[in-house]
C-alpha cells in the first residue's frame, strides 16, 4: 500500500486515491486536425516504462484534487509529487 | 494423576500445578498451561497424526512451530476451525481436536465471534521477539520513539525459549528476556504484541499482522473481546528479526513418524519439558544439532549416535564426542525402519560427492532408536524482506539464501539474515534498533547486550540435498520426501525435470511442492537443492520462488473483521424508504442504493405486480421514488461552455427553465452516462446521472476541469442526497400534480414538455417540478428538499387516492422505458456502444466539438455492421428471453462438431409488456437497423427461439402520449 503525499492534504494511504494513468498526455487542442493514426495514439497508446513514470492520481476520498506523481514502476518508490500546474521533474518520461 | 509418561520431572515453561484436559481424535490426554497440542501429545507419548494427503502414509509431528508440515488440526467447537498446526495451538481446558490429512473443511456454521482491525502508525516496527528483535526493540524504545514489537509465539523470547544454557549479560537468557519485556511494557510509547504474526509486507513499510487474542484464554472468551485482530501498521522504519527455520534431510523413509527436526526436539525438551523418546539418533550436516544432543543427554535420553555428514569432526562435534557420545562422521542416515514409528535407522558412509561408497549392502549399519532428529541446515525467514522485492543471495558457506542489501527503510537482523550465533544476533539487533530510531528522528546510542551460547564458533555446513537411496535411480526414489504435506518426492522432481522443466517456479507448479498451507517452509529450499542435484549447479543458480503474503494462513473472518452482514457495504436509502418498507416493497440493490423493485399487493408475484403497475402508469396514474438518480450542480461563468464540451449535444444556449436530455461519451466515442439536465439560471445547471454512475460522473467532470481546462470558471457539487425526486406518471398525473401544486398552471401550453417550474406546494413546501418522462407518458418529476421528501410523497399519494395512484418500482420503470426504446447505460450499453449504435444519432451535435466527437470518423466506429440497439419480438409471443441470450442467424449449426458459433449479438433487456401483450427484448445486433423485419434466432439453452427484429421503439412510436 503506497503512501502518497497529497500536495494539499499530506501523506495518506493509497486507498484514499484513484489512479489516473499517464500524466502529461494533453487532450488535443483540435482533435479534428489529427489523423486517425494520431487520434488513435492519443486514445490508446501509453508509455509503459521500467523506472520513473509520471502519472496522475486523484485524492478521491480527501480533497478530490488531481495531482501528479513521479513513481518508479520497478521499486514503486515515489520520487516526486507535484501539482498539475508544476513542471514535470527532470529525468522522467 | 495425568498420563504424561514423557514429561520430564522438572523444567519447561509450563504450569505443572494446573492440569488441562484435551481430546485428540477422541483420545483423552492431559497437559498444562504453556503446552501446545503438539507438546501435550508428545508428553503422552503420541506423535502420530492423520495419514498423508495423497498416499495415506503414517505421519507424525515434525516441528515445534509454524513450519510444521504434518500435524494439522481441526479444532472442534460450535464453529470449528481447520488447518491449524498442532504446534501453534495453545492448550486450553476441554480442547477437542481432530487431526487432518492435509485438507480442512470450512465449517458452514455462522461464526459469531467478533473480529476487528486496527490501524497503527509507529516510528519503529520490530517483527520477531527473539534475541535480535528484543535487542532492536529495546534499543529503539530507549530513544523515546514509538515502537511496536510483534511476535507470533505465545510469549517473547524466540529461540531463547528453547535454550538451556545460553546466557545474556552473564545471566540466564530468559532473565534478560523478562527484563527487556518489562522495560518495553513500562515505556509509554512501546507496544509488545504476542501471538501476532506479521503476514504481509507492502509498499512504504505497510505491514499487516494478525493477532490471536482469545483462543488461548479458554472458553468462554471474554464477552465483547475480538477473537482476532488484524493490525495495519505503517512504520517509518521496520526491523525484520524473524529468525530461521531448520531444514529436514531428504532420504528414504524420511517421512516416518519419529523423524523430527533437531531444533524441535530441543524445544520440546527445554520449553515444554517433554522427552519425546528414550533412545535417539541425530543426523546432521552442521553444528546446531549438537545443542540438541547435549540437551538430550542432560534430560537423560540415550543418544545412540550422531550421524554427521561432514567428513571430519568440527570442534563442536569433537567436544561432544569427547563427552562419550558416539559421533559417526562422513555418513548419513539412508533409511528408516519401523511400522507406525521409527524403530531404527540405516547409516551409510558418504564419499566426497555425497554418494554411498563401497559395498552399500555390507557397509550399511543398523542402529535401533525411537526417534531420529535431523538437521539439514537453516533457512532464514526472509519472507517479509522478499515480499518487498528485497534481494536474496545464496551463501555457500551458510548453505542458505540470505538477504542481499536492504529494502528502503528496513533492516534485517539476526538469524533472518544468516547470523546464527546468539552474540551476533544481539549485536545486530541492537545496531538495527539504534539505526531505525535514528532514521525515524530519535537519536540514541546503545550498547549491545553480550550473549553467550554453550557452544563457541559454529563449524562449516555440508550441503547434502539428497541422500542417495540404496537401490535404483533418483527417478525411482518414491520414498525420499521433499514436501511432506504435498506427498512429493525426489521421484516427482525427477519427473518434472524429465518433462523438460528447469525453473524452480515451473517445478513448483508441476509438483505442487511448496504450495501447501505451510508454503514450503521445510521443503522449498530442499526442493531447490534437489533440483540443483538433478540439473547440476548450485541452489544459488536455481534461485528461489517468489514469496507472497500471507506468511501463515489467515482466516477470512479475520480479514473481514466487522465488515460483514449489515456492515459489509454501506446501504443507502432515500427519505421515502420507510414508506416503501411499510407498503411491502420488494427491494433491489442499485449501486449502494436500496430501491423498491415492485410493490406486490395481496398474493401477487412479480409479474402480476409489474403488470398492474404498468397499467396504472399507461392508463391512470402511478408514482415512483426517483431520488437515487445522481444529481450534480454545475455552476460558474463557463458552465454552459463546459457542458458543451462534455455532452454530445449543445447546452450553452439552453434557455433558463428548460430541460435537455444529454449523453456523455469517453474520448473513444463510447457512451459513459446520460441524464436530463436543467438550466437553473445563466450560470447554474443541474445534471442528473444514472443511479450507479453518479460518483464516477462527478470524478469525470472534475478530472477534465482540473487537468485539461483549469481556466474554465466551473464548480461541481454533488446534490444527490439533498433532493428527493418523485416521478408522477400517466394520463391522470396532471390532475394529481394540479391538486398538490395549485399555484402552478399545469396545462400543456403553459408548462410544455422538457421544461421545469419552481413553485410552492399547497403544503408550503418549495418544489421544482419538471415535465420530463422516462415512460413516454405524460409525467412530472417533483423535486423537493430531502427533508420534505417523505411528506410530499404522502401528499401525492393522498391526492391521487381516488384515482388509484399506484406506487411502482424499478422493474415497471424498466418495462416502461424499454417499451419506448430508452436505453439504460450499463445495461443496454457496455462501454462499446456509441450514441449512434444506440439509435441516438439525433443527440450527437454536428455543429460543435465535444469529448468523443473525433472518434466517430474512425474506421471502426464508422463500420456499417456495428452492433445496433434494436427491439426483438419472440415470434411465439410467449418466450421471455433471458438477458444475455446470444442472437444468431437462422440455420446456423449449433453443434460441438461444427465448432464456434458466429454470434450476431445479444439480448440486453427483456421483459413482458403489459401494453403490447407479449414479451419483448432490446438487443445489440450486428447491423441491426438494417435487419428490421428479419427473423433471427435467439439461442436459449438448447432451444432456438425465432425472434423478429423491430425498431427499438415498440410503444407509441409517434410520441402522442407525452402531453396526456
Ligand atoms: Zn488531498
Amino acid at each position: 500500500m503506497l503512501l502518497l503525499d497529497c500536495p494539499w492534504c499530506g501523506p495518506r494511504d493509497e486507498t484514499e486515491y484513484h489512479y489516473g494513468g499517464q500524466a502529461h498526455v494533453r487532450y488535443p487542442q483540435v482533435p479534428a486536425d489529427l489523423t486517425d493514426q494520431e487520434w488513435a495514439e492519443y486514445l490508446f497508446f501509453r508509455d509503459n516504462p521500467e523506472g520513473p513514470f509520471a502519472e496522475r492520481w486523484v485524492h478521491s476520498t480527501g480533497c478530490r484534487r488531481w495531482f501528479n506523481v513521479m513513481r518508479d514502476t520497478t521499486s514503486y518508490r515515489v520520487l516526486a509529487v507535484y501539482r498539475p500546474t508544476d513542471p514535470r521533474p527532470e529525468g522522467s518520461r | 494423576m495425568s498420563a504424561q509418561p514423557h514429561r520430564l520431572p522438572s523444567g519447561g515453561r509450563i504450569d505443572r500445578d494446573t492440569v488441562l484436559r484435551l481430546t485428540v481424535d477422541g483420545q483423552e490426554l492431559t497437559g498444562h498451561p504453556g503446552d501446545t497440542v503438539a507438546s501435550a501429545m508428545l508428553a503422552a507419548g503420541r506423535l502420530d497424526v492423520a495419514p498423508s494427503i495423497y498416499r495415506g502414509r503414517p505421519r507424525g509431528i515434525v516441528a515445534a512451530g509454524v513450519e510444521e508440515p504434518n500435524a494439522l488440526l481441526e479444532v472442534l467447537g460450535r464453529c470449528s476451525e481447520s488447518m491449524l498446526p498442532a504446534t501453534t495451538v495453545s492448550l486450553v481446558d476441554g480442547l477437542a481436536v481432530r487431526t487432518l490429512s492435509g485438507l480442512g473443511r470450512l465449517d458452514p456454521t455462522g461464526d459469531e465471534a467478533v473480529y476487528d482491525k486496527k490501524f497503527a502508525h509507529t516510528d519503529v516496527l520490530v517483527v520477531g521477539a527473539g534475541p535480535a528483535g528484543l535487542a532492536a526493540a529495546w534499543a529503539a524504545a530507549r530513544s523515546g520513539a514509538r515502537v511496536i514489537l510483534l511476535d507470533e509465539q505465545s510469549e517473547p523470547g524466540g529461540s531463547l525459549l528453547s535454550c538451556r544454557e545460553e546466557t545474556v549479560n552473564g545471566s540466564p537468557a530468559l532473565d534478560w528476556v523478562r527484563e527487556v519485556v518489562a522495560e518495553l511494557e513500562s515505556a509509554p510509547e512501546a507496544t509488545v504484541l504476542s501471538r501476532t504474526t506479521a503476514f504481509g509486507s507492502y509498499d512504504d513499510n505497510y505491514v499487516v499482522a494478525v493477532q490471536h487474542r482469545t483462543d488461548h484464554l479458554g472458553h468462554p472468551a471474554p464477552e465483547g473481546m475480538s477473537r482476532r485482530r488484524v493490525w495495519h501498521i505503517r512504520a517509518a522504519r521496520v526491523v525484520i528479526a524473524t529468525g530461521a527455520h531448520e531444514r529436514p534431510l531428504v532420504f528414504a523413509g524420511n517421512d516416518r513418524p519419529g523423524v523430527l527436526l533437531a531444533s524441535a526436539v530441543r524445544g520440546y525438551l527445554n520449553r515444554y519439558a517433554v522427552a519425546p523418546c528414550s533412545r535417539a539418533v541425530v543426523s546432521t550436516t552442521n553444528d546446531s544439532a549438537y545443542d540438541t544432543v547435549t540437551d538430550l543427554v542432560a534430560a537423560g535420553v540415550e543418544v545412540a549416535a550422531v550421524i554427521d555428514a561432514r567428513p571430519t569432526l568440527s570442534p563442536r562435534a569433537a567436544e561432544v564426542a569427547g563427552t562419550g557420545v558416539r559421533v559417526v562422521p562422513g555418513s548419513a542416515v539412508v533409511e528408516t525402519t519401523g511400522a507406525s514409528r521409527v524403530d531404527g535407522v540405516l547409516v551409510g558412509a558418504l564419499d566426497e560427492d555425497g554418494l554411498l561408497g563401497g559395498d552399500v549392502e555390507a557397509d550399511v549399519e543398523t542402529i535401533a532408536c525411537d526417534l531420529l532428529a535431523v538437521s539439514g541446515g537453516w533457512s532464514p525467514v526472509v519472507h517479509l524482506h522478499s515480499q518487498r522485492q528485497g534481494r536474496l543471495r545464496w551463501d555457500e558457506v551458510l548453505a542458505a539464501f540470505v538477504p542481499e542489501g536492504t529494502v528502503r527503510g528496513q533492516r534485517v537482523a539476526g538469524s533472518a539474515r544468516g547470523t546464527f550465533d546468539l552474540g551476533g544476533c544481539l549485536e545486530e539487533g541492537t545496531e538495527a534498533g539504534v539505526a531505525a530510531a535514528v532514521a525515524a528522528g530519535f537519536p540514541i546510542e546503545a550498547e549491545a547486550p553480550v550473549g553467550r551460547a554453550a557452544t563457541g564458533e559454529y563449524g562449516p555446513v555440508r550441503q547434502l540435498w539428497l541422500v542417495p537411496g540404496r537401490r535404483g535411480e533418483p527417478a525411482d526414489w518414491h520414498e525420499h520426501f521433499v514436501d511432506l504435506q504435498r506427498d512429493q518426492t525426489v521421484a516427482d522432481v525427477w519427473r518434472a525435470t524429465g518433462a523438460g522443466l528447469r525453473g524452480i517456479e515451473h517445478v513448483k507448479r508441476h509438483t505442487s511442492i511448496g504450495t501447501a498451507h505451510d508454503q514450503g517452509r521445510t521443503s522449498a529450499v530442499n526442493a531447490i537443492g534437489v533440483l540443483a542435484a538433478a540439473l547440476g549447479g548450485t541452489p544459488g543458480e536455481i534461485g528461489t520462488t517468489s514469496y507472497r503474503a500471507p506468511y501463515t494462513p489467515v482466516s477470512f473472518a479475520a480479514l473481514a473483521g466487522r465488515e460483514r452482514g449489515d456492515l459489509f457495504d454501506p446501504e443507502r436509502t432515500t427519505p421515502i424508504h420507510p414508506w416503501h418498507v411499510a407498503h411491502g416493497a420488494r427491494f433491489e440493490i442499485v449501486g449502494q442504493w436500496l430501491r423498491p423493485r415492485y410493490f406486490p399487493r395481496d398474493g401477487e408475484d412479480i409479474d402480476a405486480a409489474v403488470a398492474r403497475e404498468s397499467r396504472a402508469a399507461r392508463r391512470g396514474v402511478a408514482m415512483m421514488d426517483a431520488s437515487t438518480l445522481g444529481k450534480i450542480e454545475v455552476c460558474g461563468a463557463d458552465a454552459g461552455e463546459f457542458l458543451d464540451r462534455v455532452y454530445t449535444n449543445a447546452h450553452r444556449r439552453l434557455p433558463v427553465g428548460s430541460a435537455r436530455y444529454g449523453v456523455m461519451c469517453k474520448p473513444d466515442g463510447m457512451i459513459l452516462d446520460d441524464g436530463v439536465n436543467l438550466r437553473l439560471d445563466e450560470n447554474r445547471f443541474l445534471l442528473t446521472t444514472t443511479t450507479g454512475g453518479a460518483a464516477g460522473v462527478l470524478d469525470w467532470l472534475e478530472e477534465w476541469l482540473q487537468t485539461e481546462w483549469p481556466e474554465l470558471d466551473v464548480y461541481c457539487t454533488s446534490v444527490t442526497e439533498q433532493w428527493t425526486t418523485i416521478a408522477v406518471v400517466g394520463p391522470k398525473s396532471r390532475q394529481v400534480v394540479a391538486r398538490v401544486a395549485p399555484d402552478l398552471d399545469v396545462s400543456a401550453e403553459a408548462f410544455p414538455f422538457m421544461t421545469f417550474r419552481e413553485t410552492t406546494l399547497a403544503s408550503g413546501v418549495p418544489a421544482r417540478i419538471c415535465r420530463i418522462s422516462f415512460s413516454g407518458e405524460l409525467a412530472y418529476e417533483i423535486n423537493v428538499s430531502g427533508w420534505y421528501g417523505l411528506a410530499v410523497w404522502e401528499q401525492l399519494y393522498a391526492a391521487g387516492a381516488d384515482l388509484d395512484i399506484t406506487p411502482y418500482g424499478t422493474e415497471t420503470m424498466h418495462v416502461l422505458r424499454a417499451e419506448k426504446g430508452y436505453p439504460i447505460v450499463g445495461q443496454d450499453t457496455d462501454g462499446t456502444v456509441t450514441p449512434q449504435d444506440a439509435g441516438m444519432d439525433w443527440v450527437v451535435s454536428k455543429r460543435k466539438d465535444f469529448i468523443g466527437n473525433r472518434s466517430y470518423t474512425r474506421a471502426d466506429t464508422a463500420r456499417a455492421d456495428r452492433r445496433h440497439l434494436i427491439g426483438l419480438l419472440p415470434v411465439d409471443r410467449v418466450t421471455r428471453l433471458p438477458e444475455g441470450t446470444q442472437i444468431i442467424a437462422p440455420d446456423t449449426p449449433v453443434t460441438p462438431e461444427r465448432g464456434p458459433v458466429p454470434m450476431l449479438g445479444h439480448v440486453t433487456s427483456s421483459y413482458h409488456s403489459e401494453a403490447l401483450g407479449r414479451p419483448f427484448a432490446l438487443a445489440l445486433v450486428a447491423g441491426g437497423r438494417d435487419r428490421i423485419g428479419e427473423t433471427l434466432i435467439a439461442q436459449v439453452g438448447d432451444s432456438p427461439v425465432e425472434v423478429l427484429v423491430a425498431g427499438p421503439v415498440l410503444y407509441d412510436p409517434e410520441g402522442n402520449r407525452r402531453d396526456g
